[in-house]
């Protein structure tokens, strides 16, 4: 069975020049990846297709009761297999693997199944984990590959943060969104010269790209903001959660997206909670720490940018440390609840209340396994903690309509307005005393 | 200055203008018919008339009203928000809002509740369908409108239970139900009762309703009974104020600010507002009438003789479908040539309308010889004992014998019926795989007919309209309520009714395509396809198959009456088996059909605990027919006249024996379901050793599910977790010490699989039950992470637990240590009985020749709430019934497609394998899968590949909170008979 004659992606393949397709996601984080891997000599794409036939290969090709985030990423890897602009016989995928206890371990297996049903079991998918999940002779990940995608993450976190809260403000259009590709464009220089990704280059580049956005001449309106959590594909995907992004900045709002550093963080600290919470190897506890500590540090340096930001035009909102979150949680819900984002999305929908975004949107896809427990599931704490939050779930998957998903989001943001403006009065006459 | 409210609704539009005191000048309420722009502007210049000289302000609101705000450049207010505000200011004071509308249920929290505060609201998420379309969804059924429905109902005796997830689920509950001869009365109030159910279910969301609530929207307005449904089940007393049509509108026209203008401006501007087309199109079904006739001229080839003269003393035989929405009969001479035939909708009553059928052939055809007559479809057991009809066949056997009679090569048949599709492949001239629509993607036929209503056009009309249509809307794959906001979203981006009837054709193909036969290409299902089923005889439907699955099939001409035609093909076969060729059908005669009474009594059983709610028929001469039994005690007298070897009995029997003595000491609360089922000799042994008395919550039923209902976060959760709440409630309410329901990311490690989990819900709901029963505030709850896999490190751990738990507690690490030893050690004894029985009953069942069933699900699928008595019915079809985890044991990890990383998970593939290894073709596995898991999206694909490629059959039955077991009765003897065949 495919499990043990797997396709391999060999090193001739690589030498080859494969086109190795890749599904899109985060879309600043994705662009710096698909970078990184090219000075590395892998010709990875990412594929920045979109539209209906998307999710109609991934009907096609996969159950449909299986997640939408799985249905579209599938969809999109067919859909560019059949498009007819790549040589099928010099073409491979990646997806990633992450070992947890959600659908999403099996994504892999999903599309090579369907690649199976479409006879092109010859096509190979490299998975991409930290777990050793899988292994391919010509797809190595290497520790400097490594440190670089961790970077990575934290310029990418830091982008996606700073255009979020620039945006909206800009007086100049498209002023925030120059600034994005500007640095994409020097990161991606950087790297290929093995700069600008450790910890120390870090700490001195973050600063500088926040003040570059801390000097984006702005309007100081006041607009609703808005955070977005939820499943990580849904999330950031602007296939997956039909523009997202675009619809609430039409509505006149800020967006607060929690990034992917937290993310793994999370997902390394996950190891070591199991080891507390049942027992295990101290050995591995070591090691694990190690990379996690790794990360706590980068993690600083990007919330010193934002800090520094500040300094410059004090109107950001500075993320809070993975520390901080855990501490919210805590009496919540256990840290043993790992599966998918696991209490990390419940955290993070309490620090965006209690940083300034009590309006929340909980994007899922429909079904989606952990949020029955860590979404839909906490609302109800969170309600008795913070009475003043507005949190409305939105369900994604191919039948559901941008229509209904706008119409709620509607519902939140006018609850969202009367709110701010009750704040503004109850807090006008007292500027006046 | 006037403020005008326009409030654009799924199916109606309403429109308030007011004074500048707010005094109300004019209200209308209409149905759009979805001509939302001719409509509006309509009832915006009946306003101009009345007040020709005055300045506006004008907002909108309403769900299909956002399109139409934005184009037309007006103020949009959204409409829950709108609701708010005018509730705010007519009804001060109001706690909680209920709003029923065309297609959406709401509930608004205004007032700080006992456990919650703020503001909260609550629509009806995407997966409930409830509400107006399916109160005039279900009186469509019924034959009635909804205002008989409600005058029907305030006569109601009893209640059934009828599933209140969506529409559909519900249609599967009513129409046996009605064909079983349930009175209507009950049927229209048990429908109202499961909107309230519904709406409480799918909406509080852990909120009480209470205190002073507001009734709002048509449903609410008109339907007396339903608020009086409402009342009943909150216990309150709900006011429905004046204009409760209107708050919408009204809280429109309150909001509405900005510049003040003419009407005649607004107006000019909704006239003016042309849809964008944008919407995604399929291409055109035909490309001119030319492609059209020639299409039509195809399809009449495939016919069958008609002869209306019978020779004296000629035999005929007789084959009757009672299907959900329609009855089939047709008369057959001894060649199959057709003789009479009759389609009749059903209007919830089969039996009166085969009565006069058969009358009208006694006395059209005096000189004919019934030789045989054979029922089948939903109505088979009543049509069977109503009229003595020698044979019944399931539907699937009966299709797959009509079929061959077009096409002896027939390799796949397609049925399309008013409320289901039926399919499957034959492959050597034995049905091999069979696919129905789960609950969740049914409705087709009848869809089509309910949409065609609502538009205003009869069904025949409506699917015409889509032949020639240039771009038909392309709705996807997706089930019937989905595809109601779908169709609302074309008709926002302006796609004509032409576009949007091709589009619903097309897309019952591609749901049937893509959801029920999950087909890659055309190739999967078949070159020799045969189509039948009423809803193929529309054009429109069968031209989208040809154009999906991209080659040209057979329709009989006879599509819709291919059961009954089936029935009699299969009736004359028998009769000639049976040499009865010369002999007659043991059919009522035309003396005893004129006397044919019949009378239906609801009651209640008493025989047993189940108290299953029976409807008895009584037919002249005495004959009793009764349905609603899970058991045959009601029929028969006594439970079972054979000895069931039924394994999930038997784990039920192995779990009763911890029950709880009262000791006196402490009692640890453990709630009966997931997880905890499989875990409890372990739990009980461990903290009966530890020094607690161990008490379980009851076995689940209804009352015990309605108890917890209202905490549940997440609807659209599996059913067996959605039962967790009315077992800690239950726990709770009978007063224990502690509630232990720990969370478990891992579970014991089998050796089966790559890793050991369990299901997110599985491993985490105790962090739901915990941030949702207000009530655990007051009692322990003992909710930690707790790790079984690490027998070594769990005692210690577990110590950790209690003593956070139980400060004063007298138990050392030595009796943690002590408890644990005992606990292992009780759970592998379970293991080991639950293998021992078996293997006993498998060994049985080679001794005495009996088919087996491994009946594979989870371990908490053993709770009769759950499974519905599934075991006990294939039971009752002969079998002997395994269970996954006795025979899973028998095999080593092996590969798989998937990564194989769930304990239970692992069991399925396991136990899929054990089948396959066993070369006995009598040897199946019947996969048992709880509607919602997300999980088994994975493991149903892998099972039934395991079994596919050992050449095994696979079946799956979805199970959920739906009763009625109709379908899954038609699943196995479907099974049972194409096992016969092979």
């Amino acid at each position: 069975m495919a499990f043990t004659d797997r396709v391999e992606f060999t090193k001739e393949m690589k030498k080859e020049g494969y086109t190795i397709l890749a599904p899109n996601m985060a879309p600043i984080h994705f662009r710096l990846f698909e970078n990184l891997f090219a000075s590395y000599g892998y010709n990875v794409e990412i594929l920045q297709t979109r539209g209906r036939q998307i999710v109609d290969e991934g009907l096609k090709y996969v159950h449909n009761d299986t997640c939408y985030p799985a249905l579209l990423t599938i969809g999109q890897m067919m859909d560019a297999l059949h498009s007819g602009k790549y040589d099928l016989h010099k073409t491979a995928l990646i997806i990633t693997q992450t070992g947890g206890g959600c659908r999403a371990s099996n994504y892999i297996h999903l599309l090579r199944k369907a690649l199976e049903k479409d006879g092109l079991s010859y096509i190979p998918v490299i998975s991409l984990n930290m777990s050793g999940l899988e292994k391919n002779s010509g797809f190595k990940l290497t520790l400097p590959m490594i440190r670089k995608a961790l970077g990575v993450l934290a310029y990418g976190d830091l982008l996606m943060l700073l255009h979020n809260q620039t945006r909206p403000y800009e007086k100049e259009a498209g002023a925030s969104r120059k600034l994005v590709d500007d640095w994409t464009k020097k990161l991606t220089d950087m790297f290929a010269k093995e700069k600008g990704y450790s910890a120390k280059e870090m700490e001195t580049i973050l600063p500088q790209i926040a003040e570059d956005f801390a000097n984006v001449p702005v309007t100081g309106e006041k607009k609703v903001r808005v955070g977005v959590v939820g499943e990580i594909y849904v999330k950031y995907s602007p296939i997956g959660n039909n523009d997202l992004e675009e619809f609430l900045f039409s509505q006149n709002c800020e967006t607060m997206v929690p990034g992917l550093l937290g993310f793994m963080l999370f997902k390394v600290d996950n190891r070591m909670e199991d080891i507390k919470l049942f027992g295990g190897s101290k050995a591995k506890f070591g090691v694990v720490k190690i990379l996690f500590d790794y990360l706590v540090g980068i993690e600083s340096h990007v919330i010193r940018a934002v800090e520094h930001a500040n300094t410059v035009s004090n109107r950001f909102t500075v993320p809070s440390s993975y520390a901080h979150l855990k501490k919210l949680i805590t009496g919540v819900i256990g840290y043993g609840c790992k599966m998918g984002e696991g209490w990390l999305l419940t955290a993070e929908m309490m620090e965006l209340i209690e940083s300034g975004y009590p309006n929340i949107i909980c994007a899922q896809p429909f079904g989606c396994l952990p949020n029955h427990i860590v979404g839909k599931g906490m609302i109800r704490s969170l309600k008795n903690l913070y009475p003043k939050s507005n949190i409305v779930p939105i369900d994604y998957d191919p039948g559901a309509t941008k229509v209904n998903q706008e119409n709620r989001i509607k519902l939140m943001l006018a609850v969202a307005k009367e709110n701010m403006e009750q704040a503004e009065k109850e807090n006008a006459p007292k500027a006046e005393e | 200055m006037m403020r005008i409210g326009l409030d654009v609704g799924s199916t109606t539009l309403k429109c308030v203008v007011l004074n500048e005191q707010n005094e109300v000048l004019f209200k209308k309420y209409e149905r759009h018919l979805s001509r939302i722009v001719e409509k509006s502007v309509e009832m915006l210049r009946e306003v101009a008339e009345q007040f020709p000289k005055e300045k506006v302000l004008l907002s909108i609101s309403g769900s299909a009203g956002m399109g139409l705000a934005e184009r037309s450049d007006i103020q949009f207010v959204q409409e829950v928000y709108a609701t708010r505000i005018a509730v705010n200011r007519l009804v001060p004071g109001t706690d909680a809002v209920i709003e029923l509308g065309g297609e959406d249920a709401k509930i608004l929290f205004l007032t700080d509740g006992n456990n919650a505060s703020g503001l909260e609201v609550r629509m009806n998420g995407s997966c409930a369908g409830g509400t107006g379309a399916f109160i005039d969804q279900m009186a469509t059924l019924l034959n009635i409108t909804p205002d008989a429905l409600n005058t029907l109902s305030k006569e109601h005796e009893k209640i059934y239970t009828i599933a209140s997830r969506c529409g559909v689920f519900a249609k599967s509950d009513i129409q046996p139900l009605l064909n079983q001869g349930a009175q209507k009365k009950d049927v229209a109030a048990s429908i109202l009762y499961a909107v309230v159910n519904q709406t409480v279910a799918g909406l509080a969301q852990g909120r009480e309703i209470a205190g002073k609530v507001v009734y709002l929207g048509g449903p609410m307005t008109f339907l007396s009974e339903l608020r009086v449904a409402f009342d009943k089940t909150l216990g309150i007393t709900g006011i429905c104020p004046e204009n409760s049509l209107y708050f919408v509108a009204l809280g429109a026209a309150f909001a509405a600010d900005g510049n003040e203008t003419t009407l005649a401006e607004i107006i000019n501007r909704i006239a003016h507002y042309t849809a964008k087309e944008e919407y995604r199109a399929c291409p055109p079904l035909f490309k001119d009438k030319a492609d059209y006739e020639a299409f039509t001229k195809r399809h009449l080839n495939a016919g069958v003789k008609v002869r209306d003269t019978l020779e004296d003393g000629e035999p005929v035989y007789i084959g009757i479908d009672a299907g959900s929405t329609t009855v089939k009969a047709v008369v057959t001479d001894k060649d199959g040539n057709i003789v009479c035939s009759r389609y009749m909708s059903n209007s919830g009553n089969p039996v009166p309308l085969m009565r006069e059928f058969l009358l009208e052939v006694y006395t059209r055809f005096p000189q004919a010889k019934i030789c045989a007559c054979a029922a089948t479809g939903y109505g088979e057991d009543i049509i069977k004992n109503a009229f003595s009809v020698d044979y019944g066949i399931v539907e699937t056997m009966a299709h797959f014998y009509a079929a061959r009679a077009f096409n002896p090569k027939v390799d796949f048949i397609i049925d399309i019926g008013g409320q289901d599709i039926k399919c499957f492949k034959v492959e050597n001239g034995v049905i091999d795989d069979i696919f129905l629509n789960e609950a969740c993607s049914s409705g087709c036929g009848s869809f089509l007919q309910t949409f065609a209503g609502a538009l205003g056009y009869s069904i025949e009309d409506f699917a015409k309209l889509g032949l020639f249509a240039d771009r038909p809307v392309d709705l996807g794959s997706r089930c019937t309520v989905f595809m109601n906001s779908s169709v609302k979203q074309a008709q926002k981006d302006g796609a004509t009714v032409e576009n949007i009837s091709a589009g619903l054709s097309i897309s019952v193909v591609k749901n049937a395509l893509y959801k029920v036969i999950r087909a890659v290409d055309s190739k999967a299902i078949g070159r020799e396809i045969v189509v039948q089923g009423g809803t193929f005889l529309n054009d429109a439907v069968l031209r989208a198959f040809e154009q999906e699955i991209g080659h040209d099939v057979i329709r009989p001409t006879i599509a819709g009456l291919m059961g009954a035609y089936g029935a009699a093909l299969y009736a004359r076969e028998k009769a000639q088996a049976a040499g009865k060729a010369t002999e007659l059908s043991t059919l009522l005669s035309k003396e005893a059909l004129e006397e044919f009474t019949h009378s239906v009594k609801a009651i209640t059983c008493r025989g047993c605990s189940n108290s299953c709610k029976l409807t008895v028929n009584t037919f002249s001469g005495g004959r009793k027919f009764i349905s609603g039994n899970r058991c045959e005690k009601p029929v028969t007298g006594v439970k079972s006249t054979e000895a069931q070897y039924n394994m999930f009995e038997e784990k039920r029997k192995l779990l009763a024996r911890y029950t709880y003595k009262d000791t006196g000491k402490p009692v640890i609360g453990i709630p009966m379901g997931l997880n905890m089922y499989e875990l409890l000799p372990f739990w009980y042994k461990f903290f009966t050793t530890l020094g607690y008395d161990v008490k379980t919550s009851p076995a689940s039923n209804r009352q015990l599910y309605l108890k917890g209902q209202h905490t549940i976060p997440s609807d659209t959760a599996c059913f067996p977790a959605k039962l967790m709440h009315g077992h800690v409630e239950t726990l709770l309410d009978e007063g224990v010490d502690a509630v232990f329901y720990p969370c478990m990311t891992y579970n014991f490690d089998e050796n089966l699989g790559d890793n050991h989990y369990n299901c997110p819900v599985v491993a985490y709901y105790p962090e739901v039950i915990s941030s949702n029963i207000q009530k655990l505030k007051d009692t322990a709850f003992i909710g930690d992470y707790v790790g079984l896999h690490r027998r070594h490190d769990f005692p210690g751990k577990m110590y950790e637990i209690l003593r956070r738990h139980f400060p004063n507690g007298t138990f050392t690490k030595k009796d943690v240590k002590k408890a644990s030893d005992a606990a292992y050690a009780e759970y592998d004894l379970y293991m080991r009985a639950v293998r021992a029985i078996g293997d006993k009953f498998l060994a049985l069942a080679e001794e005495q020749h009996k088919p087996v069933i491994v009946l594979a699900g989870r371990p908490y699928h053993v709770d009769p709430e759950i499974n519905h008595g599934i075991d006990s019915l294939i039971c009752d079809c002969g079998a002997v019934v395994v269970t996954e985890d006795a025979v899973a044991c028998k095999e080593k990890k092996f590969p798989t497609k998937v990564l194989n990383q769930w304990t239970y998970h692992s069991r399925l593939y396991a136990a899929a394998k054990y089948v396959v290894d066993r070369a006995d073709k009598r040897v199946n596995l019947i996969q048992l899968v709880s509607f919602g898991c997300g999980v088994d999206a994975i493991t149903t694909d892998e099972v039934r590949g395991i079994l596919h490629d050992g050449g095994k059959i696979y079946t799956q039955l979805k199970i959920d909170e739906i009763t009625n077991l109709g379908a899954v009765r038609i699943r196995l003897r479907s099974l049972f008979a194409a096992l016969d065949l092979q």
